[in-house]
């Protein structure tokens, strides 16, 4: 199962994340006087030699517009920029590089399908949400609800923070047309079965659309095998640049999509009467791309489809396991996110110390983790906390490093009791 | 060892204000009231006050969730504010405005109130929770703009 992050039973396969960590130039420096341990991967992903050198050569010496000039540099630069494209249908497993379209992150991809899913989601029509969605996978599906009369329904989660199956597939009828879920939970790490959803969703007659914007990272993908409809993810959380991001769309619903935007590059023939379009995935592509960004992206894809998948998750699912161990040990924190099948994430409260305080104080021990509602706003109201603190580990992250959190938040305790 | 800007952020009696804020609750008989809320991090402050025809805050309360940071700083204002006028209360704002960013404070305030301010100025070593320690003072400000019991639940 190709959603499943963790591997159990298996031994560990031998991973240096020393040699790894040397990867990355930003790990070796310092903050606040102390060695930077960097634990917001969930927000922002640190980059790769790899990325970062083949950014600045293709500035330095082999860039120019993509999909326009007849010159050398030109042609030189849109070799590499659908290279890059074809990185992520290799990253994906989609059946053609044609169903990738480059946007610039999750949120853009996710707003170009809710603008042409207008179309067929009118007055009455229904979009089922968990509760678990990030604020970019709830707002443009909000916007079909105020312009359209959709109607927003959400799958709940369970009382150990899994995503509801049962509850999800009692939400489904004849009336729903979309369903919109994301792969990994950004507070509680939650996996949800997207495999299961796609079958229940399409046999009652709706498309899926999965926010892959955590859950792309942390294991082998195969769109393909979860037959979803639509898979959207962004760059920067793949140790790649920010400002880009894709959409995996079915070719034969991008056949179907009107043009997002309008502009260049998107079109086929354009006169004083008529405008006829490109083909996917250029359709949707108005305008100037950002191109190095997604030739970094390409790199980074590279770069990650090069490593040992099953050994990064089996790295991670053990930091997992450790971060959730030794904070669960200590008096007045309380952990979030009991899923059994779950990411790299934990997510956790102090008695006596708000997320910003607890931030606050790690962050003078050199570590860095995320506070707040983390654009979740119905989730942390269903959790019933108005904000939480959260650790999210990436492959570059050692066993040390969950040590230093976990001192660091004895330290907390200690300041705040 | 702690760090110490950490010491000078979380002065003890900025932890004392943030675990035992003062006039913490609601006011029935207020004539002004604002929410304010920063909605990044979840901060929510709400604030009733009662100013006498004179111009004067002669009652104040706030509730709210939030960082020891913004609770502190929100019953800190209370006390400052509390018996001052409006106009007085404003310009301390802006005072406080001055000093969690690390400038020059203006010369308009009371002397005394500027020293009580004062606890909170090592805030400006932290940029990133500035708006924590402003967030009670733009509510005043908001509060002072806006009668009580404009729809919103007390």
């Amino acid at each position: 199962m190709s959603n499943k992050l963790m591997l159990q039973a298996s031994p560990a396969p031998a991973f240096d994340v020393m040699a790894l960590r040397a990867d990355f130039p930003i790990l070796s420096r310092e903050v606040h006087g102390k060695p930077l341990v960097y634990l917001d991967n969930g927000a922002s992903a640190q980059k790769p030699r790899a990325v970062i050198d083949l950014m600045r050569k293709t500035m330095e010496s082999e860039y120019a517009n993509v999909h326009r000039g007849l010159h050398y540099l030109s042609n030189a630069t849109t070799n590499a920029f659908e290279e890059a494209r074809e990185s992520a249908r290799r990253f994906v497993n989609a059946r053609s590089s044609d169903e990738i379209v480059f946007t610039k992150g999750g949120t853009e991809a996710i707003n170009l399908v809710a603008s042409n899913l207008g179309g067929e989601i009118g007055p009455g029509a229904e979009i089922i949400l968990s509760e678990m969605e990030h604020h970019s996978n709830i707002v443009p599906w909000h916007f079909l609800r105020e312009r359209n009369g959709a109607v927003l329904k959400w799958a709940p989660i369970t009382d150990e923070d899994a995503f509801d199956l049962d509850a999800f597939e009692k939400l489904l009828s004849p009336k729903t047309k979309l369903v919109a879920v994301t792969h990994m939970s950004n507070v509680l790490g939650t996996l949800t079965p997207v495999a299961e959803i796609v079958r229940l969703a399409h046999a009652a007659g709706a498309k899926v659309l999965v926010d892959g914007c955590q859950g792309a990272v942390h294991a082998a993908l195969d769109v393909q095998a979860l037959d979803c409809d639509f898979y959207v993810t962004t760059g920067h959380k793949l140790y790649g640049p920010s400002g880009i991001g894709f959409l995996y769309g079915k070719i034969e619903h991008l056949k179907e999509m009107r043009p997002y935007q309008g502009g260049g590059e998107m079109i086929e023939t354009v006169t004083r009467e008529t405008v006829t379009y490109a083909a996917p995935p250029h359709r949707f592509e108005a305008g100037t791309p950002p191109i190095v960004e997604a030739i970094g992206l390409g790199a980074a894809l590279d770069y990650l489809g090069a490593l040992d998948q099953a050994a990064i998750a089996s790295h991670e699912a053990a930091l997992l396991a450790h971060a959730t161990e030794e904070l669960g040990k200590l008096d007045g924190v309380s952990l979030f996110g009991r899923a059994p099948d779950k990411g790299p994430i934990v997510t956790f409260n102090i008695e006596g110390a708000h997320p910003h305080d607890v931030s606050t104080v790690l962050d003078r021990l050199g570590i860095a983790v995320r506070a707040g509602t983390h654009c979740a706003q119905p989730l942390m109201e269903r959790l019933g906390i108005p904000a939480s603190t959260r650790a999210s580990f990436a492959l570059y992250n050692t066993h040390e490093e969950v040590e230093a959190l976990v001192r660091g938040v004895a330290r907390v305790l200690e300041f705040f009791r | 060892m702690i760090d110490p800007d950490l010491r000078d952020l979380y002065q003890e009696v900025i932890l004392d204000h943030g675990r035992n804020p003062r006039h913490f609750g609601t006011l029935p008989n207020a004539n002004h009231e604002a929410q304010g809320h920063n909605p990044l991090c979840g901060d929510r402050i709400h604030l009733f006050l009662r100013v006498d025809p004179s111009g004067r805050i002669d009652d104040v309360a706030f509730e709210g969730k939030g960082c020891a940071i913004s609770i502190a700083s929100a019953s800190m204002m209370t006390d400052l504010i509390l018996g001052k006028t409006v106009t007085e209360a404003h310009s301390l704002a802006a005072a406080f405005y001055h000093l969690a960013k690390g400038e020059p404070a203006n010369e308009h305030a009371d002397e005394e109130d500027m020293e009580r301010i004062a606890v909170m100025s090592g805030v400006s070593q932290f940029p990133m929770r500035v708006k924590c320690a402003t967030l009670a003072w733009h509510t005043f400000e908001d509060a002072c703009a806006r009668e009580a019991g404009g729809g919103s639940a007390a």
